[in-house]
């Protein structure tokens, strides 16, 4: 177990530096300067410029510049933001609960829909069910999640008035942080109605955000449910008279979720991507807003580093993925 | 009364061309204790008759007959929840991959006890006891540290004796097995078969062999089922098959035995089972029958009496002179 946790670890070496290199070139290959940016309309001298480009070390080649970013990364210093002067490690770490609290409740959204959909699909694989949910899934799949939101809040938000149209919990509510999850900190402040009025707030970024890995969710668990079902220890398990339901959940389910599983670890990227988009709609205050915001003000190390932060977090999932194989099916644990 | 009473029964698969017979008019009937051994080639068939009796074919299966009852019980309306309440438990069926028969995910001792808990509502610790006693009953040595291994740190044989175990759990009246031995090496082989037939010994149960291998035959089964493209075309005692075949399939089959050959190069019979499309209007076995003429290749032959070994073909072999016209 340990050597194939730090064989596993090994693998994040070239995927870390490469993420280093793409979102250090790609953010400078931009046209725009965050010199510029920073002057706003007023503009600047030609003097202060040069001094300010000498501050922040862009006078120097890029090869240098990216070393002195490598340095400080491997030291845990991933640079100030140039708009707010603050650790970018800093500001992530306070944006990023209200990233995962909507993340979780998507995949929670997905994954609670998805897998007894996929199952009961590939139960009656063929019927009228089956068809209506692969259907309705590829529908979901393909859907562009901007378009999506906006009908969602025209429809929830506007038509009929159910739930709010952005931000994380009503204006009248305030508390202090605590966990950063404000359902939880909703409930510890003990204020009245402030719980439901984050659920409210929660309930359309959800379905947009989970919309897409439900739609995946669901189609690879027909997919993988439809080849378990016709193995040999299926028909062992039916020969022995045990009923319908043990057949499908006990003996099918467990080994049709390897690539389940799998495929809800690469999900984790895209919900994180599908983040990005869906916190800008919605004014959700998560780190993909914060990136976007970046992005416009050419804040590079805001960029690189929360680009980083976020492919970092990708790999772990997928690395507790991998772990979690072994706990499904042992046959994988010994190999 | 007769333990498996199996008239006329056949099995058609709906195909994207169209239906295909598989089964076509089988026939069986066994009793307590009785041990019969189901021959033929693959496609013949064999399997999926006792796969329809368990009720374990797809929903693409259609199945017919006109009698099918197992101890008194009519399989043919009955519902899914009685069915189960049957196999498993007094009719059990084991198959030809011992590697891929058993759930990866879970130890042998969970799906052994699982059969126990369902049928004989045992609780926890006289279903330990139980499946112990089975181990040794199958010949698994330290069967207690064996139950918690997983089906993959055991070899073909060992899973084959799970298998085994887990099928007469329930003290069968009727045991089916499924080409038992094909998929394991031939020392191993010999230890299943013996298992098997001493097992029946022991508990008097009715055991049906599903091979294709006659050698199987010869050692384990006291009558013998030919079956040739989904119709049973000659039944008789394993001795007097061996002696006086009546089919000219049975026939060619056992001229094919390597021990029986008496030519350098070993006898086959030319030719495959016909498939869905290339069935033959006469005999079914007439494009590849050594002896057969114009009417087997257009009329259908009749199923002799029991004298022929219920043979089905205009022209039996081995007839007595005095018979023969």
């Amino acid at each position: 177990m340990l050597n194939f946790l730090l064989s596993r670890l090994l693998t994040f070496v070239p995927t870390f530096i490469g993420v280093t290199l793409i979102s250090f070139s790609f953010i400078r290959v931009l046209p725009g300067d965050p010199i510029i940016v920073m002057a706003g309309e007023r503009g600047m001298s030609e003097e202060r410029y040069a001094e300010l480009q000498a501050q922040f070390g862009f006078d120097r080649p890029l090869l240098v510049q990216y070393w002195d970013y490598m340095t400080g990364v491997l030291q845990g210093d991933l640079g100030n933001s140039f708009v707010t002067k603050k650790p970018v490690f800093d500001e992530f770490f306070a944006l990023f609960p209200a990233t995962l609290e909507l993340s979780i409740c998507a995949m929670i959204f997905a994954v609670v829909l998805g897998l007894p959909a996929g199952v009961i699909a590939a139960i009656n694989r063929g019927k009228l069910f089956d068809r209506t949910l692969m259907s309705t899934a590829l529908v979901g799949y393909s859907m562009p999640i901007f378009w999506w939101a906006l009908l969602m809040i025209i429809v929830f938000s506007g038509w009929l008035g159910w739930t709010p149209v952005s931000g994380r919990i009503s204006l009248i509510y305030f508390f202090d942080d605590v966990t950063g999850f404000m359902l939880i900190d909703s409930l510890l402040s003990g204020q009245k109605g402030a719980f439901s009025s984050a659920v409210n707030h929660l309930i359309l970024p959800t379905i947009v955000l989970g919309t897409i890995p439900l739609a995946v969710i669901a189609r690879q668990t027909r997919s993988a449910m439809l080849e378990v079902l016709s193995e040999d220890y299926i028909r062992t398990a039916r020969a022995k008279g045990l009923p319908p339901s043990r057949v499908t959940y006990i003996h099918a389910l467990r080994n049709a979720l390897i690539p389940v599983v799998t495929v809800i670890g690469l999900l984790v990227g895209t919900l994180l991507a599908g983040a990005i988009l869906t916190e800008t709609i919605f004014s959700w205050p998560g780190i993909g807003k914060w990136m976007v915001d970046s992005i416009y003000r050419r804040d590079y190390p805001v960029v690189q580093g929360g680009l980083l932060l976020i492919a970092v977090m990708v790999m772990i999932v997928n690395l507790t993925v991998d772990v979690l194989y072994g706990f499904i099916n042992p046959k994988i644990r010994k190999s | 009364m007769a333990l498996l009473e199996v008239r006329n029964l056949s099995v058609d698969f709906a195909t994207t061309s169209g239906t295909f017979r598989a089964v076509d008019g089988f026939d069986l009937t066994l009793d307590k204790g009785d041990i019969t051994a189901v021959v033929g080639e693959s496609g013949s068939g064999k399997s999926v008759a006792f796969l329809a009796m368990m009720g374990l074919l797809p929903w693409t299966a259609t199945i017919t007959s006109d009698q099918l009852t197992f101890d008194g019980n009519d399989l043919r309306g009955i519902s899914p929840r009685k069915r189960r309440q049957i196999i498993g438990k007094d009719m059990s069926m084991i198959f030809q991959e011992p590697m891929t028969s058993l759930n990866p995910c879970y130890t042998v001792g969970f799906q052994i006890k699982e059969a126990l808990r369902i049928h004989l509502g045992m609780d926890r610790k006289e279903r330990h006891a139980r499946a112990i006693e089975l181990f040794e009953q199958v010949g698994i040595p330290a069967p207690e540290t064996r139950l918690s291994a997983f089906p993959h740190q055991m070899s073909g044989g060992m899973n084959q004796r799970v298998m085994i175990a887990m099928a007469i759990a329930c003290k069968p009246k009727l045991l089916i097995a499924d080409e038992p031995t094909t998929a394991l090496d031939v020392t191993i082989q010999a230890q299943i078969l013996e298992l098997l037939t001493s097992l029946q010994e022991e508990t008097g149960m009715a055991l049906v062999l599903i091979t294709h291998d006659m050698g199987v035959v010869a050692e384990t089964a006291e009558r013998v089922s030919v079956q040739y493209a989904g119709q049973k075309v000659e039944m008789q005692d394993v001795r007097s098959l061996f002696a006086t075949p009546h089919h000219p399939y049975t026939a060619a089959l056992l001229a094919a035995l390597p021990e029986r050959a008496t030519t350098k190069h070993l006898p086959t019979i030319p030719g495959v089972v016909p498939g869905q499309f290339d069935r033959p209007a006469g005999c079914l076995f007439s494009p590849r029958c050594a002896h057969a003429d114009e009417r087997c290749r257009t009329v259908a032959p009749p199923v002799g009496g029991p004298e022929l070994g219920f043979a089905r073909c205009h022209y039996p072999l081995n007839v007595a002179q005095e018979e023969s016209v």
